[in-house]
């Protein structure tokens, strides 16, 4: 299906993340969000307030971050493509939500501008601590899939993916920015709608006897019917069977929740999204995300300047991990180097995946800014004498 | 000799039923399940469209009211059945959106929710069970617990004062505020049909037995006792002021149509502003369809 | 058989889910006649349904399907009860689990 064109805001652009990640989620369809304030995030939803009205949806501001991340999953369920936006402290509040969403199959995008934490921490600038948080911060077992944008350009192209990730698989999906992503001003390209590809919602055609809201056809994603439509559904929380009903045993739960986890662990080939540079014959390989994949950019070219054998992989999906493709670079390559705003997140991940075949080297910041190219490359050096 | 009709009657709750899962879970005495036999009354008298229609709970033992309704119906988080209806609401302004839900969950945890709700007048109809406990937890102390009572988290007595909830959603803005008992069935039906006429944020409170905690822990005696009391100690006080209709320990229970009044709600006012600053370029909510393959 | 004078009619009937019964008293309590007490029968979770002992004075006017918490009894009148009875409409079974 392609875009609706009344959300798509054809042309160039010059505009900040926040900013572009908002004509996203319009271009993906999205009609509906709640939202909450915080820094660095506020603008996507102030943008998407003055957007919506004359595209064709609804925004309303909430009172808190559980009233927005919960009144826009009953936007999903009333018939509309919803998300909200936030930073650390509105996400660990959104954490219940997260879970809800989850456990009910509600897609929705759920996008974090992370800053510098825990707590209050630092609200203007950049960290990429909530990492971790994005896959666990909910109770209980559960998968999602986090994007990482490092550009406005990307904000913009995989809000998009982000939702369309959310319908074809039924599940809340994590855009993790960052403050220096979110608030620098790039060129951004919007093509035109009949361009810009969306996952529809996942509608039933079953009638309304034979439709089970939770039953699948072999493709671990059950369809979905909205209010009002006559299907008189139940949705819950509670561990329930096909038919949505609460069934609180072990045979109910392990069946729903190993399907919950295999519908995206299954499609993780498809899912797992990464850039690669120059991994041919690299000894090393800096693996980076977000703003910090361009400072790992310069340190990767200031090291090759020096012939080290380095080679680059940009995790643009971060949830579920490309545990294969780390893997295999694990058994031909003799250490990655993993530099993170954070004391160490994704490269628990890395060295997981590594198997023991390769040393794992992290770069690790507290946050509050952004790495020098040097501090990369000063691993990078370390890393290839190994 | 029991009297068993297997006819071709239909209990008039029963098409509103789930009754795949019946019988339920309420214990004995409970009044959870009487209050929904005035709404079905409700719905039946004021011709709801069924389709239309869609219940929101939250958790607790009223929450499990969604759950046993032949509705679309939706059981979410602890507290947050109103925003989650709102953005039901807002998303599809055909629905007619009822919340169902308990006191604890409503006005405790959800008190915030409850309050902006009323306060923007969103179009919602809030059926409050008002059992004065923590049921489903397992009997401890909730804002609506009277004064001196014993629960699980106060045992040598409560000494917080109670919230007065019509007094609280009057103050925050509801259009309409009733309170009844599980003893006024038809009175509670002729409520909920009456907000059904309304729009805005519509608080319809219900005071219920829980005989297995509150009751018990107090020495009240069980639903029937409970029942018995509601009868003989709840007075009719149709426009009294909400400030006079706080809850005592075994004291009067003011019972009536406290609020009635109108005020634009919340998609009035929405599409009124966004017409005075936008004109034609405003495009209202698109057609629910328009996301589906 | 001719009433005689003095024979009450019953206006109404009641029916009885026994199985989705708690014995909460409530229908026996409200009955406006008092047309039901509970019996010393059980149901399978050992509850003490209720049943009809003055059956002539049923009015049918639902009080007890109105208050029963467990939707394990109501009333209808009888010219209601005999329409509906050629009708088709979906039996009230609570036996099932």
């Amino acid at each position: 299906m392609k875009a609706d064109p009344n959300g798509v805001l054809t042309g160039t652009h010059f505009i900040d993340g926040d900013h572009a990640c908002c004509e996203g989620a319009l271009a993906a369809g999205a009609r509906f969000a709640a939202g909450y304030p915080i820094t660095p995030s506020t603008e996507v939803v102030e943008r998407f307030a003055a957007r919506v009205p004359t595209v064709g949806g609804t925004f309303i501001q909430m009172e808190d971050e559980l009233a927005a991340s919960i009144a826009l999953q009953g936007g999903v369920w009333g018939g509309a493509k919803a998300f909200t936006v936030t930073s650390g402290p509105g996400f660990s509040l959104m954490m219940e939500h997260i879970g809800y969403a989850a456990m009910t199959e509600t897609p929705c995008v759920f996008v974090d501008v992370q800053r510098g934490g825990p707590s209050t921490g630092l609200p203007t600038l950049p960290a990429q601590a909530d990492m971790m948080q994005a896959r666990w911060g909910s109770h209980g077992d559960y998968e999602i899939i986090a994007l990482c944008p490092n550009s406005p350009q990307e904000c913009f192209d995989l809000t998009i993916k982000a939702f369309n990730l959310a319908e074809e698989f039924r599940v809340p999906v994590m855009f993790m920015m960052d403050e220096v992503v979110g608030h620098m001003t790039e060129k951004v390209v919007i093509p035109p709608a009949d361009q810009i590809d969306v996952f529809p919602r996942k509608h039933t055609h079953k009638s309304i006897e034979d439709y089970l809201p939770y039953a699948t056809n072999g493709d671990l994603v059950p369809e979905m019917a909205h209010a009002g439509e006559g299907y008189k559904f139940h949705v819950t929380g509670l561990t329930h069977d096909e038919r949505g009903y609460p069934n609180m045993t072990p045979q109910t739960q392990d069946k729903l929740v190993r399907r919950l986890q295999n519908k995206i662990r299954n499609a993780a080939d498809r899912i797992c999204l990464f850039e690669e540079d120059r991994l041919d014959g690299a000894d090393v390989v800096v693996v980076s995300y977000g703003i910090t994949s361009r400072v790992a950019q310069r340190a990767v070219d200031m090291a090759r300047e020096r012939g080290l054998k380095v080679g680059k992989l940009r995790l643009i999906t971060a949830w579920p991990f490309p545990d294969k493709k780390i893997a295999s670079l694990a058994s031909s390559i003799k250490a990655f180097v993993v530099p993170e705003l954070n004391l160490g997140q994704m490269v628990r991940e890395v060295e997981r995946a590594a198997g023991g075949l390769a040393k794992t080297y992290a770069v690790s910041h507290a946050g509050g800014g952004v790495h020098n190219p040097e501090e990369i490359l000063n691993a990078i050096v370390e890393a290839s004498r190994c | 000799m029991l009297n068993v009709l297997n006819d071709e009657t239909v209990n008039p709750v029963e098409p509103f039923l789930r009754s795949d899962r019946m019988p339920h879970i309420w214990c004995p005495g409970c009044g959870i399940g009487t209050t929904v036999n005035s709404f079905a009354r409700a719905l039946i008298e004021s011709k709801i469209d069924l389709e239309s229609l869609a219940l929101v709970s939250g958790i607790g033992c009223t929450g499990r009211v969604a759950g046993y309704v032949k509705l679309d119906s939706f059981h979410t988080t602890h507290g947050r059945a109103i925003p989650f209806a709102t953005g039901l609401k807002l998303a599809n302004p055909k629905l007619n959106v009822v919340v169902y839900s308990g006191d604890g969950d409503l006005s405790a945890i959800g008190g915030n929710h409850l309050i902006h709700a009323a306060r923007r007048n969103i179009d919602l109809k809030v059926i409050c069970v008002n059992n004065l406990i923590y049921a489903m937890t397992g009997g401890q102390t909730a804002p609506t617990t009277p004064g001196h009572a014993t629960t699980s988290t106060n045992p040598y007595g409560t000494f917080e004062p109670a919230f007065n909830l019509p007094h609280l959603v009057e103050a925050a803005g509801a259009v309409y505020v009733a309170r009844w008992t599980t003893f006024h069935v038809r009175q509670l039906a002729r409520s909920i049909s009456e907000a059904f006429q309304k729009k805005g944020f519509s608080f319809i409170e219900v005071i219920s037995p829980c005989p297995t905690l509150y009751q018990r822990r107090n020495k009240m005696g069980d639903g029937l006792d409970t029942m018995k009391y509601y009868k003989e100690k709840s007075k009719v006080k149709n426009g009294a002021p909400t400030g006079e209709v706080g809850l005592t320990l075994n004291g009067e229970i003011a019972v009536g149509k406290f609020v009635d009044r109108d005020r634009p709600d919340y998609q009035t006012m929405m599409r009124a502003q966004y017409v005075e600053s936008l004109g034609d370029r405003y495009i209202e909510e698109p057609e629910m369809e328009c996301v589906c393959g | 058989m001719t009433p005689e004078l003095g024979d009450q009619v019953a206006k109404g009937r009641v029916a009885i889910v026994v199985e989705r019964c708690k014995a909460c008293g409530f229908c026996v309590e409200f009955c406006p006649t008092h047309v039901l007490a509970l019996s010393s029968a059980f149901n399978s979770k050992g509850y003490h349904p209720p049943h009809v002992v003055h059956p002539e004075k049923c009015s049918g006017c639902d009080l007890c399907g109105m208050y029963c918490p467990d939707f394990a009894i109501y009333g209808a009148k009888v010219a209601d009860a005999k329409s509906a009875d050629t009708a088709k409409a979906g039996k009230a079974d609570g036996g099932a689990k």
